[in-house]
């Protein structure tokens, strides 16, 4: 049997839990109609047109993406290199050090631009 | 040392079926009876620090108190506000329900055991991959989905924004947790999860004094600032307290389930429990040697065999979530800024940093022409160079500021009353004046320029009449 079977397995249990619960919660829960509360929630004023003017939210949250994926893919470069690094020898270990180096070198340039800064 | 096995040590090849779905009932119930429990315990041991009993009505000690909310749960309306996304509202508390279970299916619990009467043997682990904690770590970024489309979906403000930060937090935290995954893997040689288990068994002996001493063998002790900045990570990863901003209650009312009731919410409520015990369980398992008994009990040779190990895994899970409970009943919130520069400017450079360092004591043990003091020389040359090349960086950004160094500004002298009311100081501002009768629509005066009493005095006067 593949390792990836008793994964599916979980995951078959699990999503077939979330669907009855949400059932369960549309058929068993009462239904009263009442305008105030088919409204957004804001702490009991009459809540904005749109969310956040129109679903806009702050750039900053792009960047943080960005970044994100830049250190993600070190990581995913560094995993199989930790694995296999006691095969690959002295070699793997000092280009090791060469990339990280040039990761560094791009984050302290992020930091020194202000792109770790929150406002 | 030898080298260590890549694939999983675990041997799942008798595994019927019926055995594997077994298994992941029994993690299904696992999880949510412990869900149950820890709602229980929390609500308990927050309310003995803040000297009150907490729940103490249904069942002894209060113990069934989840159960009841869980009933009362399922029977409140399911309110769907009219400006949320109908589809999306929906799937995303199945995507975090159904993700926040994933990460258990390649948890070891204990070694191979008998199951109770029948002839069976199987690992106490549903199941194992030579990549087990790069599937853990997928199957964590998969949850941040279900927040980020529940935020988004719901069509309000503060869901919004609670969805954002959460995601921004939980994608903030993982880096600096992967990073500390590198240098277990580093050690072990593996990402089986079973493998790393294995890794910890014993290790190694050294000489002091013409006696042979054994090793401490987690890799809590031997790779110390890795598991330090790991349970630092997890709190952010689970969005726990003192790193709960996206429910933060003063902020943001509830975070990215703000619009959610009755059984959607238990989903998402479900699932952040659920996932308090993933990444206790990662930790149990990577640095405290996972189902394998702690150092006087591992003296006893039955310890490591049977169904003992599960009782070892389950109390040093729970007291991972016993921590959890602790931090929140004793620190207060993080500020985002403060949050955000932890996660980027400590956690991430210090989780490169020890990787690097453990990279090179590993070199110096496993490569027989690598000494000590040649990686030595090495570290500090890298140091250096980055050093050179950091003050670069610096010169090349700033060139103006170079040349011209910042002088050191006058304060700006600033009317306090000039809006019409008393306002305090901004940063690198002088108050003109600190009492007197409030300006109405009046310039402020410039910087450094001298206002004397009388012409303060004599056109206030004239203009709030106006005003």
């Amino acid at each position: 049997m593949s390792p990836y079977v008793p994964i599916l397995v979980l995951l078959g249990i699990a999503f077939a839990f979330s669907l009855l619960t949400v059932g369960l919660g549309m058929i068993l829960g009462p239904r009263r109609y009442g305008t105030a509360k088919m409204e957004a929630y804001e702490s009991g004023i009459q809540p904005t047109p749109r969310a956040v003017g129109g679903g806009r939210f702050p750039v900053k949250y792009y960047l943080v993406a960005m970044l994100f994926i830049i250190f993600d893919i070190e990581g995913v470069f560094l995993l199989p290199f930790a694995v296999a690094f006691d095969s690959l020898g002295m070699f793997a270990l000092a280009e090791m050090v060469l990339f990280v180096a040039t990761v560094f070198v791009a984050y302290a340039y992020v930091w020194r631009r202000g792109g770790l800064e929150w406002e | 040392m030898t080298m260590l096995a890549e694939n999983p040590v675990a041997d799942f090849s008798d595994d019927t079926i019926w055995v594997v779905l077994g298994k992941a009932l029994f993690i299904f119930v696992f999880l949510v009876v412990g869900t149950i429990l820890m709602i229980w315990a929390e609500r308990r041991v927050v309310a003995r620090m803040q000297s009150r009993p907490g729940p103490n009505r249904f069942g002894p000690f209060g113990l069934l108190q989840p159960l009841a909310d869980g009933v009362k749960l399922i029977l409140k309306e399911d309110i769907t506000p009219r400006a949320v996304d109908r589809v999306v509202f929906v799937v995303a508390p199945i995507i975090s329900g159904t993700a926040a279970f994933l990460a258990f299916s390649v948890i070891p619990f204990g070694p191979e055991a008998r199951i109770p009467f029948t002839d069976i043997r199987t690992p106490l682990q549903l199941t194992d991959l030579p990549i087990a904690l790069l599937f853990i770590l997928a199957a964590a970024a998969v949850g941040v989905y279900g927040i980020v489309l529940g935020g988004w979906s719901s069509g309000s403000t503060y869901p919004l924004l609670g969805g954002l930060r959460s995601s921004a937090q939980v994608i903030s935290y993982e880096i600096a947790m992967a990073l500390a995954l590198v240098s277990v893997f580093l050690y072990s040689g593996s990402m089986s999860t079973s493998a790393i288990v294995d890794a910890q068994a014993s290790g190694g002996t050294a000489q002091l004094f013409g006696m042979t001493l054994d090793l401490p063998s987690w890799h809590a002790i031997t790779l110390l600032p890795s598991f330090v900045i790991y349970c630092i990570a997890m709190v952010g990863e689970t969005n726990r307290a003192p790193f709960d901003l996206p429910e933060a209650e003063g902020e943001l009312v509830g975070g990215y389930h703000t619009e959610y009731s009755s059984t959607k919410f238990l989903l998402f409520f479900l699932a952040e429990y659920v996932n308090m015990f993933t990444v206790s369980a990662i930790a149990t398992t990577l640095f405290l040697g996972g189902w394998r008994a702690p150092f006087p009990l591992s003296l006893w040779d039955g310890a490591n065999h049977g169904w003992w190990p599960m009782l070892w895994f389950v109390l040093k899970v729970a007291i991972f979530m016993f921590c959890f409970i602790w931090l929140r009943g004793t620190l207060p919130r993080l500020r985002y800024d403060q949050f955000m520069a932890l996660g980027w400017k400590w956690l991430i450079p210090a989780a490169l940093g020890w990787t690097l360092v453990v990279a090179g004591l590993r070199a110096t043990q496993q490569f027989e022409s690598v000494s000590t003091q040649k990686v030595l020389i090495g570290v500090a040359a890298v140091i250096a160079a980055l050093l050179v090349v950091v003050l670069f960086i610096d010169w090349l950004v700033s060139p103006e500021e170079r040349r011209q160094p910042r002088q050191a500004a006058e304060p700006q002298a600033v009317d306090p009353f000039a809006g019409g009311y008393p306002v305090p100081p901004m940063p690198g501002q002088r108050l003109a004046r600190t009492s007197g009768p409030v300006l109405v629509a009046q310039q402020v005066p410039a910087a450094g320029q001298d206002t004397t009493d009388e012409e303060q005095d004599s056109q206030p006067g004239e203009e709030a009449r106006r005003g």
